[in-house]
């Protein structure tokens, strides 16, 4: 019996429903126990990903991620449970994928992935997952499994849409044959700021396990030079003809001018981490803190407060003394005199102050900006709260819901 | 139809380009007759004249789409087709895909 050398009696009866799928048969099942897979981000994505290859039979998993389990990601990063909000992910993950399968090997990869150590991770691995959550880290990953050979299993999700494309395999083109040159930062949105229905990185997720298991199988069918699109609001998956890889592609091609990592952040333009930094495009004077306002308010000084945030953010959680003019709306040339009016009305004719606040206070200076132009002939003072909602609720009232 | 009688196509925008387009997925539209053939490039001059509700640079740059924006015609790349030299055919769907990057 040379097929299932490898296999004892425990896997026999653990993957016999799998084995005996002719897609997969014995060799198919060695060939996964031999295999191993490196899933960057243990989030929405890399949780579904990596309980699949597990529940598999992978013989070796390692996951990359820098992030401590939060509250809010118990939506749909479901290896992660109550007990674990604190800790960090990957030991999270990896302690409930070997609940799950003890004879199964986790690394354990507590820091962020950049030029200097992506390539001595990658080369480890026979297949890549990308579950990342930012672009800086998908040019990087290509790049990396690029020069050392790794098919590229990339999912990505928003909202109600996911997409899925297997990058660097089968003669199929890389991110940058595709995507040469990274998109202008503000286009991009993120899940902390955007929001996901959490069975939607689910799909996607489970897709990638599956793309990567074929990957290791050797079979065809994969998603190389092809991208599936999921739109889960129509209940519709779009499966679209790519392009092959680039001749001229600047990594992958015939002439390729990067040789080696480069720096990810300042070719982006934008960090792994930006999700939680702030901006300035206000002076000090512009602006005032939470404890500030919540001293006017108490003092009952007339103000006018406008949270900027969208309408349905707005029905989480809001000051009682705010009116919602959502920042989106300010942007559009149609609203201006609507918007000059209602101001108007609320501010006595412009003799009390306009103060606008968002939920961490980069929306919030945006629109000082926007409301200066619209209103810059009517000499009315706009200033924002400096660090929105979320320093209300650390500063001011520990009862007011963060999100 | 050829171009010269005026096009119907199906137009759709997804990955969040939408929101540049009053949040509408699906647009049917019928071009007007043209002398010269209908191409992406001059499609793309129609949609930011006819189509796009706000800001033109998160959809247009350098007369093209802007990076992150996958143009397919007939769930096809348009790489495969002749990018914005391509010559729109009468019925055909055009759909520009904004990237995701969330996880
Ligand atoms: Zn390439």
């Amino acid at each position: 019996m040379q097929a299932n050398r490898n296999l004892t009696n425990k896997d026999i009866a653990r993957y016999s429903r799998q084995i005996i799928v002719p897609n997969v048969g014995v060799g198919g099942q060695c060939k996964l126990k031999q295999s191993s897979v490196l899933i960057v981000g243990a989030g929405g994505l890399g949780c579904p990903a990596s309980l699949y290859l597990v529940g598999a039979g992978i013989g070796r998993i390692g996951i990359v991620d820098y992030d401590i389990v939060e509250e809010n990601n118990l939506h749909r990063q479901l290896l992660h449970s109550e007990k674990s909000v604190g800790e960090k992910k990957v030991k999270s993950a990896a302690d409930a994928l070997k609940r799950l399968n003890e004879d199964l090997q986790v690394d354990e990869y507590y820091f962020s992935l950049d030029s200097s150590n992506a390539l001595d991770v990658v080369r480890k691995y026979d297949v890549v997952i990308d579950a990342s959550d930012n672009v800086a880290t998908r040019y990087l990953l290509n790049d990396a499994c690029v020069l050392s050979g790794k098919p590229l299993v990339s999912g990505s999700a928003l909202q109600m849409e996911g997409q899925l494309t297997v990058y660097n395999h089968n003669g199929g083109p890389c991110y940058r044959c595709l995507y040469p040159k990274p998109p202008p930062p503000e286009t991009v949105s993120n899940c902390s700021d955007a929001g996901v229905l959490g069975a939607v990185p689910g799909v996607i997720g489970v897709l990638q396990a599956l793309e990567a298991i074929k990957v290791l199988l050797g079979q065809s069918g994969t998603l190389d030079s092809r991208l599936l699109l999921f739109d889960a609001s129509e209940s519709v998956f779009r499966n679209v003809k790519l392009r092959k890889k680039n001749a001229n592609c600047s990594v992958c091609g015939e002439n390729p001018t990067i040789t080696q990592l480069i720096d990810y952040v300042q070719f982006c333009g934008s960090s792994p981490n930006d999700k939680d930094k702030g901006i300035t495009l206000l002076d000090d004077k512009d602006r005032i803190s939470a404890i500030e306002l919540a001293k006017k308010i108490e003092s009952d000084e007339k103000l006018l407060l406008i949270d900027v945030r969208m309408e349905n953010e707005f029905e989480i959680c809001a000051l009682p003394q705010s009116v919602n003019i959502p920042i989106t709306k300010m942007e559009k040339p149609c609203h201006v005199d609507e918007i000059k009016e209602e101001i108007k009305s609320k501010t006595e004719n412009h003799n009390i102050p306009v103060f606008t606040i968002c939920r961490r206070g980069n929306d919030s200076q945006k629109a000082v900006k926007l409301l200066q132009t619209i209103c810059k002939d009517l000499g009315v003072e706009i200033k924002d709260i400096k660090g929105g909602l979320h320093d209300w609720t650390r500063t001011v009232d520990s009862n007011f819901p963060i999100y | 139809m050829t171009g010269k009688d005026g096009l119907n196509l199906l137009i759709e925008f997804s990955g969040g380009a939408e929101l540049l387009f009053n949040k509408i997925k699906k647009h049917n539209v019928s071009l007007p007759k043209s002398e010269i053939p209908w191409t992406i490039e001059k499609l793309l001059v129609w949609i930011k004249d006819n189509l796009l509700a706000e800001k033109p640079e998160m959809f247009i740059q350098d007369d093209s789409v802007r990076p992150g924006i996958l143009v397919l015609v007939n769930d096809s790349d348009w790489e495969l087709l002749g990018q914005l030299e391509y010559e729109l055919q009468n019925n055909d769907n055009v759909m520009f895909i904004s990237t995701l990057h969330g996880g």
